[in-house]
């Protein structure tokens, strides 16, 4: 049953990417609420799934890789709610929904949905560090996107090749502002589940710690960069696309050693 | 009751032939008086036309009569480039310009405004009656209806809504950007007036000839700044437009690459639309710079123009509906209720959302 409303939730994204794609194809693309409230109600049957879930696991359900897929897909929907309409950067969520679809599609299809076999006791700082890290995860992923528009409309200004989508894309700046308070939300959420993480009560496993480390210090160094001015805005939202990938390699990683080698 | 359309636009006629038949503000009671139960007349810089309706075919020779400024001149050559369309063609014609397509630039929206502002005169003077306000709303709503349904009105198509394009997908609102203006001809105060159009209040101008810059700098509200301190302003500005007569390069990569190094998280908008050119074509590998010279822009606005054209088709299938939708609608319908109401359409039956 619960899969049920994970599978409407991803048709409802699918709504959005294919009317988008539909109406740009045709030139006739204009800012509506029709991607808002696709992607609203794709983030509904999210959250229902996510509550079942954790009601029959008495528990945050982020207990194997499907659940850390779904959660993060949960948490790019809803960081792109907050900032979305905020930013009123046209076509986000169409970049967003696509995202979203390929991590919902990925847990659907893949084999990854096996009860965790080392059932742990409920630990409210353990899941409050996972969850925590996974919606910082959202605003890096929010960031990322920022970054792939920047980078197509930075292109289209720099090489005068003005298409379609150039109209609709937002402008520059607004998109550099985006990216930089991204960063800053998303680094601040992933300081917080980091050092959270210490206060487990059980020893660490060290890969774990080293690559949450390594994903901590990359974006410190991107957000230390912009600050002081010594990387340019195009630098900054391509390493924001490299940084977003690495996480999520690095995440998929964990999870998947966390699984097959329980402690 | 017939609809028909006589007049002259751009397309086979000079500005001195159009305005030898502007028409006065008696022109809409001469027109009844000779013949036209209704009638209504729209000049713009590109066309002068009468819409009307008549029981009796009033000739094109009466018509270009009663358009006449001077009455002395009955010259027979300038009546033979006026057209006439009637019925269906009539309301095809009206259709097509109102959605800008018969425009010099296609897609343009004045007309459409103009075109309502002539029918509310007409209304108001009693020279519209019920087949001219059946015919100019459904032109307002084809209009509407093209606009939204087509890309007929999308991208700049000039020079100045090209760079103010650009520059708001740059910066975005255009208040905050500081513009330095070098070179004060008249191209430099086109540019500038686009974008204080769009908001820009802080304008810097640098001019050879101090004077000149004064008098621009008076005209567009700017500030002027000295030729040989130009350069410095390059750390403040966002937007530089160059149209000096200068034939040596003004701006090379090697006098800009340091000055970038201190504003690296902030673009820089490069207008040259000076021939020779002002600045070096490589400045545009810069970090954050973004150069469009006057080949650039004027191909931006080719290809609008092009994305327009391809456009026609669709607009012209939302026209071609309308057209039979309508001609059925006046045959029917109105001929009936024309029988009974003979006066004009009053305010009250008018719906105020066509207006």
């Amino acid at each position: 049953m619960d899969r049920q409303f994970l599978i409407v939730s991803t048709v409802c994204f699918l709504a959005a990417v294919v009317r988008t794609a539909f109406l740009l194809r045709a030139k006739k693309f204009h800012q509506g609420r029709f991607n808002f409230f696709a992607i609203a109600l794709g983030f509904i049957f999210q959250t229902a799934f996510l509550a079942i879930r954790g009601h029959t696991l008495g528990r945050c359900p982020l207990t194997n890789l499907f659940e850390v897929f779904i959660f993060l897909a949960w948490a790019v929907a809803l960081i792109y709610m907050l900032v979305g309409p905020a930013y009123r950067l046209s076509l986000m969520g169409a970049f967003t929904a696509p995202l979203v679809i390929l991590l919902q599609g990925f847990a659907l299809l893949a084999p990854i949905d096996t009860p965790h076999t080392a059932k742990l006791p409920a630990n409210s700082w353990l899941e409050f560090h996972a969850s925590m890290s996974l919606v910082a995860y959202g605003a890096f992923a929010l960031a990322c996107i920022a970054g792939v528009m920047y980078l197509v409309q930075e292109r289209q200004l720099k090489t005068h090749q003005l298409r379609s989508i150039f109209y609709y894309l937002p402008p520059l700046t607004d998109l550099f502002a985006a990216i930089t308070r991204l960063l800053w939300w998303g680094f601040a959420l992933y300081t917080l589940g980091l050092v959270s993480g210490f206060f487990v009560g059980q020893p660490l496993p060290t890969v774990q710690v080293i690559c949450a480390t390594g994903v901590w210090l990359l974006y410190a160094a991107i957000l230390q960069g912009r600050h002081l001015r010594r990387l340019a805005p195009r630098w900054v939202a391509a390493l924001c696309i490299i940084g977003f990938s690495a996480a999520l390699t690095l995440l998929w990683g964990i999870t998947f050693t966390a699984q097959i080698l329980p402690r | 009751m017939n609809l028909f359309c006589v007049g002259l636009s751009h397309h086979a006629t000079n500005v001195e032939t159009r305005e030898s038949f502007a028409g006065n503000a008696e022109t809409d009671c001469v027109l009844r008086r000779s013949g036209c139960a209704e009638a209504l007349l729209l000049t713009t810089c590109n066309r002068v036309e009468v819409y009307a309706a008549a029981q009796m075919r009033v000739p094109t020779e009466e018509i270009a009569r009663c358009l006449r400024r001077d009455m002395n001149n009955e010259s027979r050559e300038e009546i033979s480039a006026f057209y006439r369309y009637e019925g269906g063609e009539c309301a095809q014609h009206l259709f097509r310009v109102a959605a800008g397509l018969d425009s010099m630039v296609v897609g343009e929206t004045e007309i459409l405004g103009q075109a309502k502002k002539a029918y509310e005169s007409a209304r108001k003077s009693g020279a519209a009656g019920p087949y001219l306000h059946r015919l100019f709303q459904r032109a307002f709503r084809v209009a509407k209806q093209v606009r939204t349904h087509t890309e007929i009105t999308r991208g700049p198509v000039s020079v100045g809504s090209v760079t103010v394009d650009l520059a708001e997908k740059i910066f975005g609102h255009l208040a905050n950007c500081k513009v330095l203006v070098l070179g004060a001809g008249e191209t430099s105060e086109r540019t500038a007036r686009a974008l204080v159009s769009r908001g820009v209040s802080d304008l810097r101008i640098s001019n050879r000839s101090g004077e000149r810059a004064e008098n621009l700098a008076q005209l567009v509200a700017a500030r002027v700044v000295a030729f040989d301190r130009w350069p410095e302003e390059c750390r403040e500005i966002d937007i530089l437009i160059t149209s000096t007569s200068s034939t040596a390069l003004l701006l090379a990569r090697e006098n800009l690459a340091p000055i970038l190094r201190e504003r690296i998280d902030r673009p820089l908008f490069i207008i040259d639309i000076a021939v020779p050119r002002d600045v070096d074509p490589d400045v545009n590998q810069l970090e954050g710079v973004y150069l469009y010279d006057i080949d650039s822009l004027q191909s931006i606005a080719q290809q609008s123009l092009v994305l327009r054209r391809q456009q026609m088709a669709a607009a012209e299938a939302i026209i071609s509906r309308h057209v039979a939708d309508f001609g059925e609608s006046i045959s029917s319908g109105l001929n009936r209720k024309a029988s009974a109401v003979e006066h004009p359409v009053g305010e009250t039956s008018l719906r105020a959302s066509e207006l």
